[in-house]
């Protein structure tokens, strides 16, 4: 009685929140495949005919958009480990006492909705705004240059919203590097830069990883970017879904683009996984 | 008599200290700059907040005020949306706090069958974007002809923020000394009363951690909010739908306030989990 209670125990407990995410989740993702493949219209409601066609029509209408998703996703993504290596390498090594100190203010910006950070990004580097004004005052600048409505401003601002997404899980994968490895390395007369290309860097691969997961998915979908800080030549896929979905309201489209664009996604990380192990990936992305 | 003279004991060199202080200050440095301009942002809203606005666009210093704290409230569609926020952030940070600490005491506790299929959903959830998640669950909901409103929202925020309470009350878990639940049942403490006078204690720091995580999720959220929202706008959606327009300081006003809420909240919980040794 006791042993058949402890075996049913686990899967009594996850009952609710996996039913959550199998009704909410798992099913709805369903949905959208089969919505893709529908024909009709809102007001005359939808048949299932296994219509291709929403695929060929959209990828061949927006791929311009997918290309540049992709583009600036990427770009945001490599500029991010960039930068954030140095940060995460300084907490987890020299940040001492004070690591989760640094740590705090590194995840200062998530208590700011994202849509305002981004607006607050427009009106800072806005034409005449506090970056470029005086710059162009002291005729740094010519007085026709912008930054908004550029690659420049979105990638920036897609590489800026991500950023501790990044510094996070190489943080944590340099933390866990033990020192010992790191002291036995000088004492077998590695220089710093050796010690570092061999020993350091290896290990914190799996943070890097995790890292450009949690920062490509999100940037190369995101649409709030280029709505804000771009212009009619920086649009991407997801200010595609935004008003095809919202404003135009034509869900096959909709729905065969999000498709496509979670497809590739997906395609991407598990070849990702494999290459890594999927354990790591998994549990580098848990922390 | 010959001394044999016994070469010294070849020393091997020592390896060199590598040091390099310079290295670590430009780090120190660099570190710095980098917090700076992921908190400019911030500064600017907050800033702004304060300004003396004249005409539409506060785009330009004019001047302190505290105008715009005493008129915080002054915008009712800014303030419905505020409230629409801060109900359903209420709502799903409940549900998704209870679902999701079933969820990460099953999986920290037990090795089962299925386990690696809901590791796998998790981190599905964790990675799917969400604008594909919000393009889904309006496909479902058009499907289910359930009309768009604060249930759909609800739902939604559950969803998502369910796998990182989750994860973080698993990592809580794992980290548990099994033998303080043994003695309670040795003691003749039945399954339920184990789980509530020394389970839940245990890991009530990675639960607060985990609900405040789903709180600043929820409230925060846009993308998926945006899909399955309908005709409810929250405080984010309202931004969104204002911006071309301007801002109104009592959106620095209330960014601020959020912002200096969930720092303090974030601050206090770090500090109860300090105080009290796991």
């Amino acid at each position: 009685m006791g042993s058949l209670r402890a075996r049913f125990t686990p899967y009594a407990l996850m009952l609710p929140g996996g039913l959550w995410l199998a009704i909410f989740f798992v099913i709805p993702t369903l949905i959208l495949l089969q919505f893709s493949l529908m024909t009709g219209n809102e007001a005359d409601g939808y048949q299932f005919t296994f219509h291709w066609q929403n695929y060929s029509d959209a990828l061949s209408t927006y791929y311009p958009q997918f290309i540049r998703s992709l583009e600036y996703g990427g770009t945001a993504t490599v500029l991010g480990i960039a930068l954030s290596y140095p940060v995460a390498y300084w907490i987890a090594f020299k940040g001492g006492a004070r690591k989760s100190t640094y740590l705090f203010l590194i995840l200062l910006p998530f208590f700011v909705s994202f849509v305002l950070r981004t607006i607050s990004w427009q009106f800072l580097l806005s034409d005449n705004g506090m970056v470029l004004g005086p710059l162009k005052d002291a005729g740094l600048l010519p007085p026709d240059f912008h930054i908004l409505q550029t690659s420049v401003a979105v990638v920036g601002g897609l590489t800026y919203n991500y950023l501790p997404f990044m510094v996070l899980p190489i943080y944590v994968a340099l933390e866990r590097v033990d020192p010992g490895v790191v002291e036995a390395s000088y004492d077998l007369y590695s220089s710093r830069t050796q010690s570092f290309l061999k020993v350091i860097f290896p290990l914190s691969l799996p943070g890097v990883f995790a890292g450009v997961l949690m920062n490509f998915v999100p940037a190369a979908s995101d649409y709030v970017n280029a709505e804000v800080l771009g212009g009619p030549d920086n649009t991407m896929i997801g200010n595609i879904i935004q008003d095809q979905a919202l404003t135009v309201r034509d869900y096959p489209t909709a729905t065969a683009l999000s498709a496509t664009l979670m497809l590739a996604l997906l395609v991407g990380i598990f070849a990702y996984a494999r290459a890594l192990g999927t354990e790591t990936v998994l549990q580098a992305a848990a922390r | 008599m010959t001394t044999t003279l016994t070469p010294p004991p070849v020393q091997p060199p020592t390896p060199p200290k590598p040091r390099a202080k310079l290295g670590d200050r430009l780090l120190f440095g660099y570190t710095w700059l980098v917090i700076l301009w992921l908190c400019l942002p911030i500064g600017v809203m907050i800033l702004f907040g304060f300004n003396q606005v004249q005409g539409r666009y506060n785009n330009r210093w004019h001047g302190f005020t505290l105008e715009w704290y005493a008129h915080v409230f002054d915008l009712s569609g800014l303030t419905n949306a505020l409230e629409a926020s801060l109900i359903i952030a209420v709502a799903s940070t409940l549900i998704a706090t209870a679902l999701g600490t079933l969820l990460g005491v099953a999986l920290g506790r037990y090795r089962f069958r299925g386990d690696g299929t809901s590791n796998l959903v998790q981190f599905a959830a964790i990675s799917t974007p969400e604008i594909v998640m919000g393009m889904s669950l309006v496909a479902f909901f058009v499907q289910l002809d359930v009309p768009l409103g604060y249930l759909t929202i609800i739902i939604a925020h559950v969803m998502f923020s369910l796998s990182f309470v989750a994860v973080t009350v698993r990592s809580r878990v794992l980290t548990l000394d099994r033998s303080v639940e043994e003695a309670a049942k040795d003691l003749g403490a039945s399954a339920m009363g184990t789980f509530w006078l020394v389970t839940l204690p245990m890991i009530l720091p990675g639960v607060t951690a985990g609900a405040l995580l789903a709180f600043a999720i929820s409230i925060d959220d846009f993308v998926v909010t945006n899909f399955t929202a309908g005709n409810i706008e929250t405080f984010p959606l309202w931004i969104w739908s204002s911006q071309k327009n301007g801002l109104p300081p009592q959106v620095n006003v209330m960014g601020t306030l959020i912002f200096a809420g969930g720092v303090l909240l974030a601050l206090g919980n770090a500090m109860a989990a300090r105080r009290r040794p796991a």
